[in-house]
């Protein structure tokens, strides 16, 4: 990467840095699902700005040091930066990355994460395999921080719902 | 504009309490009642453990003495852990553990809302991630107390002795120290006297479907925020900091 133009150059390292999968949901990019906000240069060193989806998620840290080994393997210099402010929602979910989770049999969020003052605000979440409404929540916390289980009573089928934050 | 020390106290309560309280629902790992509840457990403590994280790393630039999350969290005495008594209690039952969970974050969920108007940039983002979480940690200990408050005769009454045993430690949550009320007079943190009308509604509605009843506090127990703990405290550090104290400077 010697003598890019600088605009070229921002773009590719964004194309790199967008590309590294999620560790625990492996069929979305960081991209998708938004924790990759930006990646800006500082002078030669690509500086990619990434938001933690949980407070406590154990995979913030891997995904950061995923993110700076592309880059650096597409022959940039490299480093992640945290940032918490404004934080991570699902809004920032792209369409594409909703199609992509609900392809690999996890329920997108539903709606706008508007809902969080909604005490006991039940949700209707469609089943990721045969499309039914009919569906019951078996556990508000799941396999990893940002899913919950669900099953469906149409098809018997259990799934993980991506939590609306 | 608060002084370094008050902001650092104040941040210091603030861990302390995550820390603590995430260790504590830690201990249900591979002992809940059932396989949901041991995920949701975990899940919570992942929750306040990573949040301490952030608070202690930022806590840790405000005091400038080179200290991290890990000297913090780790090689500290006991009496310098500033967290209410509350969160050392122990987990004891379902019951308890069910009842400290919704007493804590009744408070922090409101905490954590007023302090997405911090004058503070490092805290608005904090506190952003926080407020979210603690509205699940309120639902899911809300419907839990609902559950065995208005369950079987037996989760009943374990339920109103657990209200009768705990109730006493809610006082500390609103306990202004020094610290605290200057953080509050700079605008960096929020006045947590200012937030104990919207608890009171949460508990009383929540006591209310769980056929609970508040009960008259005589002699409120505090003594946290000055780092006077209860005898628990001492065996909860000896197990979260032993292997820093073995092996000083450990990391991964």
């Amino acid at each position: 990467m010697v003598s890019l133009a600088t605009n070229d150059r921002a773009a590719l390292a964004w194309e790199v840095a967008a590309s590294v999968p999620d560790p625990e949901v492996p069929c979305v990019t960081v991209a998708d699902l938004g924790i990759l906000r930006d990646v800006r240069f500082e002078g030669d060193v690509a500086v990619a700005r990434v938001t933690p989806t949980y407070s406590g998620c154990p995979a913030t840290l891997a995904i950061e040091l995923a993110i700076e080994t592309a880059l650096l393997e597409a022959g940039f210099q490299a480093r992640t930066e945290r940032v918490f402010s404004p934080a991570w929602t699902t809004d920032w979910i792209t369409e594409e990355g909703r199609e992509k989770l609900r392809a690999y049999g996890i329920a997108p969020p539903v709606s706008g994460s508007n809902s969080i003052r909604a005490l006991f605000g039940e949700t209707v979440v469609a089943c990721p395999k045969c499309g039914s409404d009919d569906t019951e929540k078996l556990s508000e916390f799941g396999s990893t921080a940002c899913k919950a289980q669900y099953r469906c009573i149409a098809c018997r089928e259990p799934f993980d719902y991506f939590k609306c934050i | 504009m608060a002084g370094s020390a008050d902001l650092f106290a104040a941040l210091i309560e603030l861990a302390d309490d995550q820390l603590i309280l995430g260790h504590r629902l830690s201990e249900w790992s591979g002992r809940a009642p059932i396989l949901e509840e041991d995920l949701a457990l975990s899940n919570l403590a992942l929750d306040l453990i990573g949040g301490s994280r952030n608070i202690y790393t930022y806590a840790g630039l405000v005091e400038g003495k080179g200290r991290d999350e890990d000297d913090l969290a780790y090689m500290r005495l006991e009496r310098e852990y500033l967290n209410c008594l509350l969160v050392e209690r122990g987990n004891d039952d379902f019951a308890q553990t069910m009842l400290r969970q919704l007493y804590f974050a009744a408070l922090m969920q409101p905490y954590w809302q007023a302090a997405l108007a911090s004058n503070d940039e490092t805290i608005r983002g904090i506190a952003g991630k926080a407020v979210k979480e603690m509205a699940y940690h309120v639902r899911h200990s809300a419907e839990w107390v609902i559950r065995l408050g208005d369950g079987t005769a037996q989760s009943a009454e374990k339920m109103q002795a657990a209200v009768v045993e705990m109730h006493p430690f809610t006082e500390e949550l609103f306990t202004m120290s020094e610290a605290a009320r200057a953080c509050a007079k700079a605008g960096s943190l929020p006045d947590r006297e200012s937030l104990r009308a919207e608890w009171s509604r949460t508990i009383a509605s929540v006591f209310e479907q769980a056929l609970l009843t508040v009960p008259e506090v005589r002699f409120p127990q505090s003594g946290g925020r000055q780092g006077r703990h209860g005898e628990e405290m001492g065996h909860i550090l000896a197990e979260l900091q032993y292997v820093q104290r073995t092996h000083p400077g450990l990391t991964w």
